[in-house]
């Protein structure tokens, strides 16, 4: 079945419609991974948004129930060049339009997707429609023009009530914005006992739980959004160990008078060097967000730099100067992408119980 | 880091001749390696023995010495140059090889020489396969279960221990030589043996078969900083069971999940920092299709086959990478130069699929063994790039220039299912063609899976271009269909074949619709920066990259896959006209499929199209281009196959004319021109039936020289001696008779040469003639050959001018040609005459100082002769002489025969240099592994025919104090003259005695054979076994007498008087 693409500087991509066949608009981004469509599609960072697959050939290993990311994923429309006709792996339950057409996401192939893909590089990002028609295309670019599409996104993906991910050892909470299941396989891998709170968490419902850490996740949208997250972040860093990762690693810099501004058309993919500046390391990151932290407005007395991306000098992690407490954009939880760094939770876990050592000896 | 400082001269060994599992990829490595070290601001002193390498030119190198790659030679030139280091990691094994043995000498102890890039003790780590097992042993990296072993009864009682299938893999050998899978105790005494025997240590590693597993190769890269990553997955088409040179791989990885992919890639991270890899690194993997379990194969801690593959498909150019490794620099600090943005420290993203498919020799070499295993045998390959898997695989299968132009063997078409069957079991080069056909008779993905163990995925890609093969052919001249057609990379010929109709038919529909194909770059990055990398490949998708700059631009036709007969001579040549198109002020633009050449390396032309060689996929390029013409002579026989097309369609060809590019090349037309210029030529007829040809050789007298028209490399040409030959010769051909006239030669007993000519329409230069070693009847490629000729008299040196410069004139040639002569009692004869460049260019161009390709560019750009500072004539010839040496892939081909005759059968040469003919042959003979002990043992085995020659042969064999082992009749009749000889046993009689020929050989007690008898070509004559057990054993083996004279020559040369006073 035809259908098109419409962005809102009026271009209308034709093609073909997969999955599910409702319209649905966003803003339309793009990933450069070559593996881990599942990952990417489950992943609630990309919520109202389209995504774009530059590499050309997706669903070749359908689709399996232990890569989920997220179980209802708000992702608004999948595009690539050509859907696997015959996919083929030992793990795989489904195939990719069946489960796109089972969570009503509507996906379009038979895009030049490069084409795409350099006009958002050179446009930066813009917000799109998958329609059915491309007759209105003039109105439709107009009012995806006026529209703020990602407004309040995380309330739409974060939990609603707080759940426990039992475990053993250290006791974590974590603040969801949009959370990859990814992270918290990483904390239950280290044997974490876990409570999952809504972004809403105030510090003071965070601190009655006495935890040994928080972590701040990952999520969609516009960090300046949260405001209010920043607040309780402040609160929070004094008194525990604190980690965030992408969203969460911007909240912390707001919470420490930083500020974040729109990339031209953001960091997705995992091809992505980030060097860390200690050890001069550099290691594959996994990468998925559109706003970065200004490293200008970063204020020297309460924050350090320690991660940047090689190529674009990007700020991709911070730590406080005075408390335990530290952050980075990028996904050390992979999935998809490389594992290169995902030590940075070991870090996390011997924070906590250097914090704890110290308590101790108090 | 920035680059050291502390050394200042490199020296870098290249990998030799071309051989199967080491071919062209290490020119190109090398090239990138050297110009990499120079930009950099080192002097760099490079030693290979392979002239036919754009690596040996001059303006590679700071010096270039082309010498044979042993330890002697090379250790002699450490000594005249005082490296302070050695770069050996891009010149494939041989390289590799060469610096381990260098180092066990303790020559680079004692001048303080450094091996730059890995340690040796890491690539020893590596390559020695036990070592590498307990490695991974400590890392926690699986391995299939194995062990090394030294003798034949230790791999029995492993094979027998731990079950069948086992792999043999022989230790220190390219390629995998000599190794196999064993399917029971039999197959492992043989193979086992076989491979012990040709490891330089004897040693194999024996261990359980993981056939049917993916296999999964990763390019990784590592700096001493720790820096490491990925530069390219490629997944083999073919499961885990053939060797990954022989197998068709397509990148990025298709079937792999994040999981599993991250899986791996860990796995090749941890393998390459724990060897502590410095440079480029080949990580082989065995992944099981059914769970998580993995195995690692092995590493090459070195640039590879894969390597130059890796890199074209995505742009990233390792080699020169690995070479700015070596001198200390960092991945961090070193700049992409691909987008000139970003850092090398960067995992390419691909938006585009690549299919590499081996080309194998089978065309040539009919009767070999073409079961595909652990033993590479392709000499080639080629990639194509596609928006989809489907376009990918079509865009290579037209890119081998083989018979089949697509999915559709003619051959597969008529086999019975339980050909089919079989062949799907047992995978031999053609059994993509095998799975189309079976998918074509109805058979389920399932059925084919069962035999193949190919994954369902890839055999889909399979079974939709079947289908679609079907929906063509029911919609004819529709255009939806069309564009469907188009966008899974069917080409114009299989549409118009399906629709029944002419392919301008469907060229003129498919234009007249604008369903043309657009041109996408490659960019390392799936265009997440800003690129002008100009490489590019076309695709029927929506926007167009390549866009016609302002300058004036030829296009530059290259010489597709490596294969016998069209090897890298022709990359060369391609590769230095557009170095003279350049220094015009020309655009060039190359079009070529190759991913192993320096041709295809984007930095090399102004614009690259990596397409298939066909007349529509350079069609479409010329549309866009709209250049000033084609350039078609320096790209072998595939080029001036398009010549006609081209021009057909509107192209100009630039040089000679199609016209004249006929007149040479249809034989009666040339005949024509040889009469009117009264020029000799052996007497030669034309028949199209069975009994025309029997006719015309009666007629000629034997023997005689048959062959089709129309044949490149000497394919299906023999010489007959007599009626019966020719009618084994006509049953054998049966097929290529029914499309081309067959040529029946008088065969003419002399001297051949080479000489390539440089004309431009008014004069004639002849930079140099190559005389060849072995009498007419060996192909000219299989010949050595010497130049300045050393037989030759000033007059027949002036006769060869002369026919020379009437040809070249009266073909109208501007440009390049070869021609080939017999030259016999004083006068001259002309064999053939090839109207573009031949393989002997890079050779003479080296030796001459003339840069011919170049030369000739500039001829067929306009400039004359006159103008370059040339003047008609052979030119002045130097005070060195030069002997080119064929090399050969014999120990690779099972079931090949190794007696040379008009057929090609090298895959590469080497050249040695000295003052005198004795010593420059000694360097080439040393060069072509024929270095033979100052005194020994040679079996003669000699047909009756040759008998009279070979006695004063045997006479000067015993004058240096060889031994001579022979057989009844031949030691009888030496014994006559009073030669002792040492008698042996015929291979079929007596096979258990001591002196049985097949006994001496295998214990290693003869070390040279000279072997005529061409007539047994039978796999039980006794001729074709004693061939086969020389190869087998590693010993040198002469076929023809005049060799063995040149052997002789050197050997004598460096052997002193034993003369008594009285």
């Amino acid at each position: 079945m035809k259908r098109y693409l419409i962005l809102e500087d009026g271009s209308i991509y034709e093609g073909e419609g997969f999955g599910a066949d409702c319209e649905s608009s966003g803003e339309v981004v793009f990933t450069t991974g070559m593996t881990g469509y599942q990952e990417a599609i489950t992943d609630q960072s990309y919520a109202d948004q389209i995504l774009v697959f530059t590499n050309p050939l997706i669903g070749n290993y359908g689709i399996t129930l232990a890569d989920y990311e997220s179980l209802e994923p708000q992702i608004k429309g999948v595009i690539c060049h050509q859907v696997a006709r015959r996919p083929d792996n030992w793990r795989m339950q489904t195939t990719l339009p069946k489960f796109l057409k089972q969570l009503s996401i509507p996906g379009l192939q038979g895009i030049d997707t490069r084409e795409l893909v350099k006009k958002l590089r050179i446009h930066g990002t813009l917000k799109g429609k998958i329609t059915d028609s491309k007759e209105n295309a003039a109105s439709i670019a107009q009012e995806l023009k006026q529209r703020n599409i990602t407004q309040g996104v995380i309330s739409r993906v974060s939990t609603k009530n707080s759940y426990p991910v039992p475990g053993s050892k250290r006791n974590i909470v974590v603040v969801d914005f949009g959370i990859k299941h990814s992270i918290l396989r990483e904390l239950a891998e280290r044997d974490c006992n876990c409570i999952v709170l809504p972004y809403t968490a105030t510090a003071e419902e965070i601190l009655n739980l006495n935890p040994d850490g928080v972590l701040l996740s990952n999520g969609p949208g516009n960090p300046e959004e949260m405001l209010t997250a920043a607040k309780m972040v402040q609160e929070v860093e004094k008194h525990v160990p604190l980690f965030g990762i992408c969203m969460g690693h911007q909240v912390f810099a707001l919470a420490n008078g930083a500020s974040t501004y729109k990339m031209k058309f953001g960091h997705r993919g995992f091809n992505h060097p980030v060097r860390e500046i200690a050890t001069g390391n550099i290691g594959f990151t996994s990468q998925n967000h559109g706003y970065a932290v200004d490293p200008k407005s970063i204020d020297k007395e309460n924050l350090m730099i320690t991660h940047v991306e090689v190529n674009d000098g990007t700020v991709e992690g911070l730590r406080h100067k005075k408390y335990p407490a530290f952050s980075v954009q990028f996904h050390p939880d992979a999935t998809p992408g490389p594992h290169d760094e995902d030590s940075l939770f070991d870090d996390f876990m011997s924070m906590i119980d250097q914090r704890k050592e110290e308590e101790r000896h108090a | 880091m920035p680059k050291r400082t502390d050394i200042h001269k490199i020296m870098v060994i290249g990998s030799g001749p071309i051989i199967i599992g080491q071919a062209a990829e290490f020119d190109y490595s090398g090239t990138q390696a050297c110009l990499a070290l120079r930009e950099e601001g080192y002097e760099v002193v490079l030693v290979n023995s392979n002239p036919a390498t754009i690596m040996t030119d001059t303006t590679i190198a700071d010096k270039v010495y082309i010498e044979p790659l042993t330890v002697e030679s090379i250790s002699r030139i450490i000594r005249q140059e005082y490296p302070d280091a050695i770069l050996p990691t891009l010149g494939g094994q041989v390289g590799l090889n060469m610096a381990l043995s260098l180092a066990k000498t303790g020559i680079l102890d004692e001048l303080n020489i450094e091996l730059l890039g890995t340690r040796l003790s890491s690539i020893e780590q590596a390559e020695d396969r036990e070592k590498f097992k307990e490695l991974c042993k400590e890392l926690g990296e699986p391995v299939p279960p194995s062990t090394t072993v030294n003798t034949v009864e230790e791999a029995l009682e492993f094979g027998d221990r731990i079950g069948y299938p086992i792999i043999v893999r022989p230790a220190f050998t390219m390629g995998g030589t000599g190794g196999g899978i064993c399917n029971n105790h039999e197959e492992l005494a043989k193979i086992a043996k076989n491979g012990l025997e040709l490891s330089p240590v004897t040693e194999c590693l024996i261990e359980k078969s993981i056939a049917g597993y993916k296999e999964i190769e990763f390019e990784v890269m590592r700096d001493h900083d720790d820096n490491a990553m990925i530069v390219c997955c490629m997944e083999n088409f073919d499961p885990v069971g053939i060797h990954t040179g022989d197998s068709i791989v397509f990148s990025p990885s298709q079937t792999l999940s994040d999981k599993e992919y991250q899986m791996l890639r860990d796995c090749s991270l941890r393998l390459i920092r724990a060897l502590k890899i410095e440079g480029g690194c080949n990580v082989q993997l065995a992944l099981d299709p059914n769970s998580f379990d993995y195995d690692v194969i092995e590493v090459n801690p070195r640039v590879s086959r894969s390597s130059a593959l890796a890199s074209k498909a995505t742009g990233y150019p390792i080699a020169k990478m690995a070479a700015k490794i070596a001198i200390g620099m960092t991945l961090d600090e070193i700049k992409n130069p691909v987008t000139g943005t970003t850092y090398a420290e960067f995992e390419p993203a691909l938006d585009y699929v690549v299919c590499k498919i081996p080309r194998w020799p089978f065309d040539k070499f009919s009767k070999a063994d073409r079961t595909l295993s652990t033993q590479m045998k392709a000499t080639g390959e080629v990639m194509a790039i596609g928006r989809t898997a489907e376009e990918a695989m079509q865009k290579a299968v037209r890119s081998l220039e083989i018979d089949e132009k697509d999915l559709y063997s003619e051959t597969a078409h008529h086999a019975s299912d339980e050909e089919i069957e079989q062949k799907l079991v047992k995978a031999q080069d053609d059994r993509l063609f095998y799975l189309a056909e079976a998918f074509r008779r109805g058979y389920s993905l399932e059925d084919v899976h069962e035999l193949t163990k190919i994954n369902f995925y890839f055999l889909d890609i399979v079974s939709h271009m079947v289908e679609m093969e079907k929906n063509i052919q029911e919609n004819k001249d529709n255009l939806e269909t069309l564009r469907l057609a188009k966008k899974y990379g069917f080409s114009d010929a299989t549409i118009a074949t399906l629709w029944n109709e002419s392919i301008d038919q469907v060229r003129d529909l498919r234009k007249k619709n604008g369903i043309i194909p657009v041109y996408k770059m490659v960019d390392t990055c799936a265009a997440e920066f800003e690129s002008k990398t100009p490489y590019f490949y076309s695709t029927y998708d929506g926007e167009n990259e390549s866009h016609k700059s302002g300058k004036k631009s030829v296009i530059v036709i290259g010489s597709g896959p490596i294969r016998i007969g069209q090897g890298v001579e022709f990359d060369y040549a391609t590769v230095h006209c557009v170095k003279a198109l350049q220094k015009m002020g020309y655009e060039a633009i190359v079009i070529n499929s190759n991913p192993e050449t320096v041709s295809t390396d984007f930095s090399i032309s102004d614009k690259l199209y990596f397409e298939p060689l066909t007349l529509e996929d350079v069609l479409n390029v010329c549309d866009l281009e709209k250049t000033e013409g084609v350039i078609v002579q320096f790209g072998g026989q595939t080029s001036i196959n398009l010549a006609a097309g081209l021009k057909d369609h509107g192209i100009k060809i630039l040089g000679t004319s199609v016209k004249d590019l006929n007149r040479a090349e249809d034989r009666e037309l040339f005949d024509q021109i040889i009469k009117k210029l009264k020029l000799n030529q052996p007497k030669g007829l034309t028949a199209t039936t069975h009994e025309g040809v029997i006719k015309a050789a009666e007629e000629l007298g034997y023997p005689v020289l048959v062959r089709p028209s129309y044949v490149l490399g000497g394919k299906a040409m023999e010489i007959v001696y007599n009626k019966s030959e020719l009618e084994e010769y006509l049953h054998d051909h049966v097929d290529i008779a029914a499309d081309h006239p067959i040529l029946v030669d008088d065969y003419l007993d002399g001297r051949e040469c080479d000489v390539d000519a440089i004309c431009d329409g008014q004069d004639v230069l002849l930079p140099g003639i190559m005389e060849h070693i072995e009498h007419a009847g060996v192909h000219s490629g299989d010949s050595m050959a010497v130049y300045p000729p050393q037989n030759f008299t000033d007059e027949v040196k002036d006769k060869i001018m002369d026919v020379t410069r009437k040809l070249a004139l009266t073909l109208n040639c501007v440009g390049i040609m070869n021609i080939q002569f017999i030259v016999r009692n004083g006068e001259v004869y002309v064999i053939e005459v090839n109207p573009r460049a031949s393989r002997t260019v890079p050779f003479l161009s080296k030796i001459t100082g003339i840069e011919m390709a170049q030369v000739a560019t500039r001829v067929i750009m306009g400039e004359s002769l006159a103008q370059q500072g040339y003047s008609d004539g052979l030119a002045p010839e130097p005070e060195m002489i030069s002997v080119k040496a064929p090399v050969f892939s014999f120990s690779k081909l099972a079931d090949v025969d190794s007696y040379l005759g008009p057929e090609m059968k090298s895959t590469g040469e080497v050249m040695g240099s000295d003052h005198t003919f004795a010593k420059a042959l000694y360097k080439a003979f040393a060069g072509a592994k024929m270095q033979l002990p100052e005194n020994g043992n040679v079996l003669l085995t000699i047909e009756d025919k040759d008998k009279e020659k070979i006695l004063p042969i045997a006479k000067r064999f015993a004058r240096i104090g060889y031994r001579i082992f022979a057989t009844k009749g031949t030691a009888d009749f030496l014994k006559n003259d009073g030669l002792h000889v040492d008698l042996v046993t015929k291979v079929h009689e007596n096979k258990n005695a001591d002196d049985n020929i097949l006994n001496e050989l295998r214990e290693g007690r003869i070390d040279l054979v000279i072997n005529t008898m061409g007539h047994d070509i039978e796999k039980n004559s006794d001729g074709f076994i004693i061939r086969q057990m020389a190869i087998q054993q590693n010993v040198p083996l002469l076929t023809a007498l005049d060799t063995a004279d040149a052997l002789l020559t050197s050997l004598e040369n460096r052997s002193f008087a034993t003369d008594a006073l009285k």
